[in-house]
């Protein structure tokens, strides 16, 4: 949460509830709800450690309004975000530990796990498919990133079924 | 059942086997996609089912009847009057106008002339591409050439749509044009379809999808439609972490 809240302060200063307002537009369909104690918790931090200012509106009859905005320091460590390559993250895959475990314990057959898998993952394509016909812009082009992926994974399981059903006994 | 097929196996000279005692059954009004890694057997069993190859050995009904010892003769009138065709490349005739290419087999079949233009005027309109019935194929784009292709297919009212990879040739937007009108024909006119592809994509599309390996059907799954809730949909799937 840190980096996306000091991106959005790079457009300009703005108070906690803005914050939160302008991550749901952009990003509504696709983000768990936000509360907004937890963007309050993140821009505290990013005060402590100096990236995040804030000015103090002081409101009639009400505690007094936090605008905040970026540091220089902020925006250094904004820029460093921006600049590097952010890490692929499918290196985790739960389905082929269970994969591998399930058969050398000889409790369950690759091929029954993989074409489970497989109808799991095609009902998500044609779920995800249904959604990318109807939806904004930025929802759409992530759906596809997520089907993308969606195709790989039976790609794998294709390759998965064929060195594993295959007689051989490596695993 | 639009189709049942037992045992249904194609061995080519020099023993190589295309397919192994493949068992399908297809019933009325189901869209079934065919899947499955490059020389899996998929395209040999639409080429079977559609009567453009003939079985080593195994059975296939028709609506009901056996047709796998059908004379070449009668295959060419099942085909022509029960079966409808769409192929990766459109094999439209140049010089004929899209209305000709869409109505000529509806008159091969013994149509009259004027049941012909209805039905293909009714076509071209549902497919989009009614402002192009005079020109020229040629001249359209190939997702446009595809309705075409689907609209020649369809002209007769063939029990069965048999489509081998007709997104194969296609961008991906058209592809997805493709992939809606076929699912169209099926949900508003109840038409049954057979279709191989290669792409899980476009296999997801589908009632049901049999996945082929080696020549046999390895397994195959019923699909759900999208329950329609968007933001559920994604939530399950795929949320963003911030």
């Amino acid at each position: 949460m840190r980096f996306p809240l000091l991106a959005l302060l790079a457009k300009g200063p703005a108070h906690g509830y803005e914050l939160k307002q302008a991550l749901e537009q952009r990003f509504g369909g696709v983000l768990p709800p936000l509360n907004a104690g937890q963007i309050y918790t993140t821009l505290g931090r990013l005060q402590r450690d100096g990236l995040v200012t804030d000015d103090a509106v002081a409101q009639n009859g009400r505690p007094n309004k936090r605008v905040y905005r970026l540091t220089e320091q902020g925006e250094v460590e904004l820029r460093g975000w921006v600049a590097e390559a952010t890490p692929g993250t499918r290196l985790k895959d739960d389905f082929f530990i269970k994969l591998v475990l399930a058969r050398a314990a000889g409790i369950a057959e690759p091929g029954e796990l993989i074409a489970r898998q497989r109808a799991a993952y095609l009902q998500a394509l044609r779920e995800l498919d249904d959604v990318a016909a109807q939806t904004d812009e930025t929802t759409s082009l992530l759906v596809e990133g997520a089907a993308l992926h969606l195709e790989a994974d039976l790609k794998w399981l294709d390759l998965c079924e064929r060195r594993m059903t295959n007689g051989s006994d490596r695993w | 059942m639009v189709i049942v097929a037992r045992g249904l196996t194609r061995e080519y000279e020099g023993g190589v086997k295309a397919l192994r005692s493949v068992d399908l059954e297809v019933p009325d009004g189901e869209f079934v996609a065919v899947t499955g890694p490059s020389g899996c057997g998929k395209s040999t069993l639409l080429n079977l089912l559609g009567g453009l190859d003939r079985p080593t050995a195994g059975e296939i009904e028709l609506g009901g009847r056996r047709v796998d010892a059908f004379s070449e003769a009668k295959w060419a009138h099942v085909r022509r009057r029960e079966i409808g065709f769409v192929f990766q490349f459109f094999n439209l005739i140049g010089n004929l106008s899209v209305a000709d290419n869409v109505e000529l087999p509806a008159l091969l079949a013994g149509v009259s002339a004027k049941e012909a233009r209805t039905r293909r005027a009714e076509l071209l309109e549902t497919l989009g591409i009614a402002e192009h019935a005079d020109q020229s194929p040629t001249r359209l784009s190939g997702g446009q050439q595809q309705r075409v292709a689907i609209a020649r297919a369809l002209i007769n009212r063939p029990r069965v749509l048999l489509a081998d990879e007709p997104t194969g040739n296609l961008d991906s937007a058209s592809a997805r044009d493709v992939m809606r009108l076929l699912r169209t024909m099926h949900d508003e006119r109840g038409q049954t379809i057979v279709l191989v592809t290669h792409d899980a994509r476009v296999a997801a599309r589908a009632d049901r999808v049999v996945t082929m390996r080696d020549g046999r059907i390895a397994d195959e799954t019923r699909l759900d439609a999208g329950r329609g809730d968007i933001a559920a949909t994604v939530s399950r799937l795929m949320q963003l972490g911030v």
